[in-house]
């Protein structure tokens, strides 16, 4: 581990005064130190975000709004989320382990790295580690990788089981910018696609902070979230579907399906949810939503099982939902 | 004095039965538990002399000749006490039993991943930043890495071939020919390997992780260029070993090195990266069976075929088909080994080598022919039970497979079972069960103790370790039966070098070899004793501190008055071994969901009978086949080490990306003990453990898969992918 400095600021403002090239935030440090010790990432500075405030849940326009340091185990456990928004509280309990959640905070959850085992190899090339490097996944082992939305560059995978249920239930995320102004933009448009620049991964500037999450009002109640992975508990997601629907006299009038495990975000496809709407629930339609999810998927020999996977959990699951 | 036994042959006195203390086979505390619960049991990263420093060894990633440019600049670096880049260093593990230097050497890596520096500083973040900061380069050479992409050798002594097995599968009525395969597996013991290295200027004190201190002793004098009686090794506490921690590791030469040249107290934690490269792990296996019966199911073909590998000038080879010898009978068979030298992390002893794997394929293969037969599994296995050993026509010591086979099916109600596959459904849940036998060879190797008693209070001290299994519990429990001592009397002193030779933890031997010297130790001060108060040693009870002989009786401590009594044990293996054939058994069942829309595989319960001689301590006993059946569920469905194609290096090198089983995966377990008094196992009856529990049960839970759902998995472990693979 490099040497760094450490500050934890009580004032928001503080802290987006003290940010510079070359520091980072740190909230529950799950991701961060690890990442610290590998000397992957190296901040020179690290700002506590712990004691500003952060972390409270409040109604807000019929929604609520999660400060981001509100760690994954109150989120999962508060009333609201767990009357309103069950499919956030199903995504979290499916993450990681009840010590690591406790630490884990929202903020550090969307901006969690992916899990690609050559990224945290430094001994390997990476070009969202090391630009311009190479890709060590392409040509070797990949299991929890991509097969949306890659490149030739990168096929890393975001690991949010969290991420996934709030793209379904339309989250926005809540920036303050290096100066103290706050902008707001849509989870669908705050991760980028690698392309050929994987280093960049959200829309984030240099020194902006996640202030909150918020959820507008669950547009559906019919709301599951699975996750398959290779053993019961304490494991990264192999694929995993957050899916929020609604029903109106026999068709489904809303439908918000995200999926984790297959993309390089979390991911939603419009298609697959237009293609819902409006319809009869049926086998048929079902596997019209999984081809529909599928057409671009670029799997490679280690990750070909996701298509069919993914393909077999979405009928379940919306079967499940729409019963 | 010492009271030697060499095992020549059987012991019919039970003496255990006779004596008064009646502490055995009872669940006793173990004294080192309340310890190990609160952080007070100390383990090798956990002492501090003072002016200790920190060591970071350094890995190659890739396989050629190694240079660091800037180990100059790496040296300078703030706190940064030495690099250490001496040709002493280990290239990877001793094997187990080694007892000399392993292959040594840092100017070729022949493994990506092998270490080649250690880098001390003040600090462990200190000198894990400049382990970072040092640059390896490798002039690259073409190496193989793929164990079906070389031209294997097939050593002389690992094939035995008998009949004409391919004749006896053309003409039998039921033949299978299936090629199974499992996975490269890690012992991954909770505890990393860890060395704390003092040295004096004449004498090295090593604290370590390690399992078979006799022989690491040795290992370590030999690798440093030091004559043993200057190398003292401390191992009071090891967090799990399974095998891993048979011989000396990187980082008990590292440090050492780095002490005596730096003259200051070294410690060296290895990384849990570094345990999953640097330590011997367990070799991917492809294993081809054939099978072929009569209409009865006897069998008249049996052919076990197996592909392991291992990196150059290693000796060991994953000895696959060791069970294979004699778990069952066929005038026609074929056994061969073969073996690929291929540059991936070394391979070694893992918890039951050669049965773990071995018998947990030829289980799963076992029951395709009971299928293909339409015999109950476990009536297929109790009609091919051998009279004797098929391999040498010696006897068996005792054989209770039969035993546990029907006890273990009673229990779990295997009658109630429909034979057919793909019967219960719950939901999206295929529900199956399957059963699978468990053999496991039996050993007793020399080993030494000493007690002695003060007054009424004994103390044993022994270089045996005790790696989480128990070994502290039993021998206060042997120790004050022999002496008539409440085990709250009894101390027992274990993991230091400076202690009788005992023989170490490793092949399930401990209880049984360590254990006898232990009760020979305390035969020798009955003897004593007797002769002191001038009776026969039988006809005097020793009970709860008090001496009885005829009507008198008196506390031991006056016995003993002012001069303690020291007795001194050793035994060693004898003509036993080839007079019998000894092994353990058991049988395993296993109940299991496959979901039909995932592939994921749950197993929701499992239940284990065995018989493994007499039961010293239940509770520990129990223990330890827990632990063998969890690793029977991480075989099945959770753990693999990927290498990667090009290079061969360990891709999920930490525990997030080698999955053994957690708690959730993880249902009821029972486990149940069929009596057993082998007389050829020495006076105590003590058979091996530790081992035997995961020999087959991962079989168990194959079987059980193929029952649920009709598919049949050949590819260990039976991961989602896989699982759908086969379902469609
Ligand atoms: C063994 C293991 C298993 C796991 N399994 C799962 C799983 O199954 N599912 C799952 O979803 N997750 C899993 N996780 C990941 C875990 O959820 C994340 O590590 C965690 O959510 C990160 O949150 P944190 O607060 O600890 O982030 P940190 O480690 O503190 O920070 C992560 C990153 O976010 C930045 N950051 C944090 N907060 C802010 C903010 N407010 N504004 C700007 N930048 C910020 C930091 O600078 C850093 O770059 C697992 C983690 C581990 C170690
Ligand atoms: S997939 Fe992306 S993160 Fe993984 S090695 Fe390639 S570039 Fe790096």
């Amino acid at each position: 581990m490099r040497p760094f400095e450490y500050q934890r600021p009580t004032t928001t403002d503080s802290a987006l005064a003290a940010i510079a090239p070359g520091a980072a935030f740190i909230a529950g440090g799950t991701n961060l130190i690890d990442l610290m010790k590998l000397e992957v990432m190296a901040p020179d500075t690290v700002i506590d975000i712990s004691r500003l405030g952060m972390d409270g849940i409040e109604e807000d326009d019929g929604g609520v709004r999660i400060g981001a340091t509100v760690t994954n185990s109150d989120l999962a456990a508060d009333r609201r989320v767990r009357r309103d928004y069950p499919v956030l509280s199903r995504a979290l309990l499916a993450g990681a382990s009840g010590q690591l959640r406790n630490k884990a905070t929202t903020g550090g959850n969307l901006l969690q790295k992916t899990r690609c085992p050559y990224f945290y190899d430094t001994d390997t090339p990476c070009n969202k580690r090391e630009p311009g490097t190479g890709c060590a996944a392409i040509g070797g082992e990949q299991r929890n990788h991509a097969i949306l939305g890659t490149s030739e560059h990168c096929v890393a995978l975001h690991p949010s089981d969290m991420a996934v249920a709030m793209r379904a239930l339309d989250a926005v995320v809540e920036i303050r910018g290096a100066g103290g102004e706050t902008r707001e933009i849509d989870l669908e448009k705050f991760y980028l696609l690698p392309e050929d620049r994987p280093q960049d991964e959200t829309v984030l500037e240099p020194g902006e902070l996640i202030a909150a999450a918020r959820l507008p009002a669950p547009k559906g109640t019919r709301q599951v979230y699975r996750k398959v992975r290779d053993r019961a508990s304490y494991a990264f997601a192999l694929v995993s579907i957050g899916a929020v629907l609604e029903m109106e006299a026999g068709r489904i009038s809303h439908a918000a399906v995200a999926f984790g495990g297959i993309g390089v975000k979390p991911w939603r496809d419009g298609a697959v949810d237009d293609l819902l709407t409006g319809e009869e629930p049926s086998e048929g339609l079902f596997e019209q939503a999984g081809e529909v999810l599928m057409r671009d998927a670029r799997p490679s020999d280690g990750t070909e099982f996701k298509v069919g996977l993914t393909q077999r959990l979405l009928k379940a699951v919306l079967t499940e939902a729409t019963q | 004095m010492s009271l030697d036994l060499k095992i020549d042959g059987p012991d019919r006195e039970h003496r255990p039965d006779h004596l008064a203390q009646n502490v055995l086979g009872h669940e006793i505390d173990r004294p080192d538990g309340w310890l190990k619960v609160k952080g007070e049991a100390t383990y090798a990263a956990e002492t501090f002399p003072e002016g200790l420093v920190h060591g970071i060894l350094v890995r190659a990633p890739g396989i050629g000749r190694v240079s660091c440019a800037n180990l100059e600049d790496v040296r300078n670096m703030p706190e940064v006490l030495a690099v250490v880049r001496d040709e002493r260093l280990l290239r990877n593990a001793a094997q187990g039993g080694a007892n000399e230097a392993p292959v040594q050497g840092v100017d070729t890596a022949e493994y990506v991943g092998q270490p080649v520096a250690l880098v001390v500083a003040e600090t462990f973040e200190a000198a894990r930043h400049a382990a970072v900061a040092l640059t390896v380069e490798i002039d690259g050479v073409e190496a193989p890495v793929d164990p079906e992409a070389v031209v294997p050798e097939e050593p002389d002594n690992q094939i035995s071939t008998r009949g004409d097995l391919d004749g006896a599968m053309r003409h039998a009525p039921y033949s299978i020919d299936v090629v199974y395969t499992t996975a490269s597996m890690n012992s991954a013991a909770m505890e990393p390997h860890a060395a704390t290295a003092v040295w004096d200027g004449e004498v090295l004190t090593l604290r370590g992780a390690l399992q078979m201190l006799k022989f690491n002793r040795n290992e370590l004098a030999d690798s440093l260029g030091l004559p043993p009686e200057r190398v003292r090794i401390l191992a009071p506490y090891v967090g799990g070993g399974f095998g891993s921690k048979l011989g000396i590791s990187a980082d008990c030469v590292a440090a050492a090195v780095a002490a005596m040249e730096l003259n200051r107290p070294v410690r060296v934690v290895q990384h849990r990266r570094d345990v999953f490269e640097v330590n011997v792990r367990r070799s991917e296996t492809r294993q081809r069976i054939r099978l072929a019966c009569d209409t009865q199911g006897r069998l008249t073909g049996l052919g076990h075929e197996a592909l392991v590998s291992n990196l150059p000038k290693e000796e060991f080879f994953e000895p696959v088909l060791q069970a294979s010898y004699f778990a069952y009978a066929a005038a026609n068979r074929d056994l061969r080994l073969k073996a690929a030298r291929i540059n991936r992390p070394a391979t070694g002893s893992v918890r039951a080598p050669g049965e773990a794997v071995g018998v947990t394929v030829f289980e799963a293969a076992i029951d395709e022919l009971a299928v293909k037969t339409g015999i109950d599994p476990i009536e297929l296995r109790l009609r091919n039970i051998p009279e004797k050993d098929p391999d040498t026509g010696v006897p068996f010591s005792s054989h209770r497979l039969e035993a546990t086979l029907k006890d273990g099916s009673e229990r779990f109600g295997w009658n109630e079972r429909d034979p057919a596959p793909r019967q219960r459904r719950e939901g999206e849940w295929w529900i199956g069960t399957g059963m699978a036998a468990a053999f496991r060879v039996n050993m007793i190797t020399p080993a030494e103790a000493r007690i002695t008693l003060d007054g009424d209070r004994a103390t044993v001290e022994s270089d045996m370790t005790d790696i989480g299994t128990g070994s502290y519990v039993i021998f206060q429990q042997i120790a004050a039966e022999i002496l008539g001592l409440p085990t709250g009397k009894v101390d027992v002193r274990l993991g230091d070098t400076a202690y009788p030779p005992g023989s170490g933890s490793g092949g399930s031997f401990g209880a049984a070899s360590t254990g006898t010297a232990v009760w020979l130790a305390g035969m020798e001060i009955r003897r004593a004793l007797a002769e002191r108060l001038g009776c026969d040693e039988s006809e005097m009870t020793l009970r709860d501190g008090y001496v009885t002989h005829g009507n008198r009786r008196v506390p031991l401590a006056d016995l003993v008055g002012g001069g303690a009594f020291s007795g001194h044990g050793r035994v060693e293996p004898g003509d036993a071994q080839e007079k019998v054939r000894q092994a353990t058994y058991g049988a395993h069942f296993a109940e299991v969901g496959v979901n039909d829309v995932t592939g994921e595989v749950r197993v929701r319960r499992m239940l284990g009978s065995f018989s493994a001689g007499r039961i010293l301590n239940p509770r520990t006993a129990r223990s330890q086949c827990h632990g063998g059946m969890i690793w029977g569920i991480g075989m099945a469905l959770t753990e693999e080490m990927t290498h990667d194609r090009r290079d061969g290096h360990v891709v999920n090198r930490d525990f997030a990306g080698y999955h053994v089983p957690v708690n959730a995966d993880v249902p009821p377990l029972d486990v149940y003990f069929v009596e057993e008094l082998d007389d050829w196992a020495g006076p105590l009856q003590v058979k091996g453990i530790g081992e035997l529990s995961i020999c087959g049960s991962g079989g168990a839970i194959f079987n059980a898969i193929h029952h649920a759902c009709g598919a049949r998995l050949r590819d260990f472990p039976a991961t989602p992918d896989r699982v759908l693979a086969a379902l469609s």
